[in-house]
């Protein structure tokens, strides 16, 4: 389109074809790419409203481009991977470059998260036996909690 | 809830009490294998809901806390705690099943279905962030055990809204910032914290931008940083440097206004104390101005932490709980300007 240095590359796949924009900064602000120091949700939407051509929803809640358009918030930890383009380019530019976390994690391995998922697990089902009036059943949920709580479960 | 306690951020015996107000940090987590909060049907909202407030309510954590239902709250009993900035606007005005947890004393909140499954905020008076996330990083360590948080190889813990990712913690220091607002230096405030990725905002959020020059300033940055250095930028680095940024102004306005900068304290104390109607934001803007006397030794017989019990107590809803009913705009105007020269008085 013009001879100036092209700062922003951009890849599409529509019905299987790549294909490739690279356009200087001029050209870039015309057709609607934001600087990357002023992103906004809208921008960002509107980027994965093109990338959504291979992944319209995701497939563990539903949750579709407008839906995120709209709230300007995912529906479930999966969209991260649903929607991982877009939302990398996203989360790199309102967090100013940064690209991995550190900082604290949840501690322990796969067995600890399985155990925690088993709490978790009981946990939901002696509300639902409280609220359905079950005593004797949430009576015994709770024992098995205060034992997995002692680490004896 | 108890709206004549006095609030734990009026206490000016902590650091930096002559500008920060108060420090508070929040961490946002979700739970894995939900959806997030706005996407949960209300018997899903309901049961994270009751989940969640049966852990918060464990007896072997060290926080002790009591939980408000909010699906059952009163209009009147949210105002409260949104003015006492234990829950959010958002929370309270949102028709979701969803809760609170609170800590006795108000320096910890737990918000369940915010925008994230859980937003838990620790607050303390002046500039002492590091002790807001001892607790939090305690309180969350325990619920850890039990709970299994969304958590993503790269971005670290997951949130609804994307760029909150990674430690999902925000600190952020209530500083009040009159001389260089009067100074006309406030600008240049603003544009350091955007270039140092801090957010700026009102006392009361997102619009409410010059109430009683109260501003909220907070990180924006979540990820690639971890916990300890944000806490080691936000309290060694950026807030001491708004800090010192204000005393300048406030000697600048000593050194060369002081008769004037004088004459303005004493009038607005004299307003208040004379005061039969009082709006809302003149309430906040001279007492803004009264404190501003007291941290310069110009009004030495009201003390501080008065002026700062009297932001909270002016507001609507604790108002309407001192009468015990509902007041009219006019009749909200009386009994605060009363509640004033009662707190003010000689």
């Amino acid at each position: 389109m013009c001879n100036k240095p092209a700062v922003v590359h951009d890849t599409h796949i529509i019905d299987g074809t790549k294909r490739e924009i690279h356009l200087c900064a001029e050209h870039a602000a015309e057709h609607g790419f934001a600087d990357i120091k002023h992103v906004s949700m809208a921008s960002f939407t509107t980027k994965v409203g093109s990338a959504a051509v291979q992944s319209p929803s995701c497939p563990t809640c539903g949750t579709t481009v407008p839906q995120i358009r709209q709230s300007s918030l995912l529906g479930c930890p999966d969209c991260y991977d649903a929607f991982d383009k877009p939302i990398g380019r996203l989360i790199g530019q309102s967090q100013y470059g940064a690209t991995h976390h550190v900082g604290r994690r949840p501690a322990g391995n796969d067995e600890d998260v399985s155990r925690r998922h088993e709490t978790q697990r009981l946990m939901h089902e002696l509300e639902a036996a409280v609220a359905a009036e079950q005593y004797e059943r949430a009576a015994a949920i709770r024992d098995e909690l205060a034992k997995r709580s002692r680490g004896e479960g | 809830m108890r709206s004549d306690r006095p609030p734990p951020l009026a206490r000016t015996d902590v650091p930096d009490s002559d500008v920060v107000l108060s420090s508070r940090v929040r961490l946002a987590r979700n739970l894995t294998g939900e959806p997030f909060a706005h996407r949960c049907d209300p018997d899903r909202s309901r049961s994270i809901t009751a989940m969640l407030r049966g852990a918060l309510l464990q007896g072997d954590l060290d926080e002790n806390l009591s939980w408000i239902d909010l699906e059952t709250a009163s209009g009147h009993d949210k105002q409260l705690l949104v003015e006492r900035h234990l829950i959010s606007r958002h929370l309270a005005e949102s028709t979701t099943p969803r809760g609170v947890a609170v800590a006795d004393d108000e320096t910890m909140s737990v918000m369940v279905n915010e925008e994230d499954h859980i937003r838990m905020s620790a607050i303390a008076a002046g500039l002492q962030p590091e002790r807001c996330l001892r607790r939090l990083i305690r309180l969350d360590g325990e619920l850890e055990t039990r709970l299994n948080w969304a958590v993503h190889e790269r971005w670290g813990y997951l949130c609804a809204c994307p760029t909150n990712v990674g430690t999902g913690i925000r600190f952020s220091a209530m500083v009040h910032l009159p001389a260089l607002r009067m100074t006309g230096e406030f600008a240049k405030v603003r544009q350091a914290a955007k270039d140092l990725h801090l957010a700026v905002r009102g006392y009361y959020g997102e619009g409410s931008e010059t109430a009683g020059n109260f501003f909220q300033i907070s990180n924006q940055r979540t990820l690639g940083v971890s916990e300890e250095e944000l806490l080691d930028q936000f309290q060694r680095v950026l807030i001491p440097g708004v800090v010192r940024y204000e005393r300048a102004a406030r000697d600048v306005l000593m050194d060369r206004e002081r008769l004037a900068v004088e004459d303005r304290v004493h009038r607005d104390l004299a307003q208040l104390r004379a005061a039969r109607l009082l709006k809302a934001d003149e309430a906040m803007r001279r007492l803004s101005s009264v404190r501003l006397g007291i941290c310069l030794g110009l009004i030495d017989e009201i003390p501080l932490d008065t002026i700062n019990a009297l932001f909270l107590h002016t507001q609507s809803a604790h108002l309407r709980d001192r009468v015990g009913g509902t007041l009219s705009p006019a009749d909200a105007r009386a009994v605060r300007a009363e509640l004033v020269r009662q707190m003010l008085s000689l």
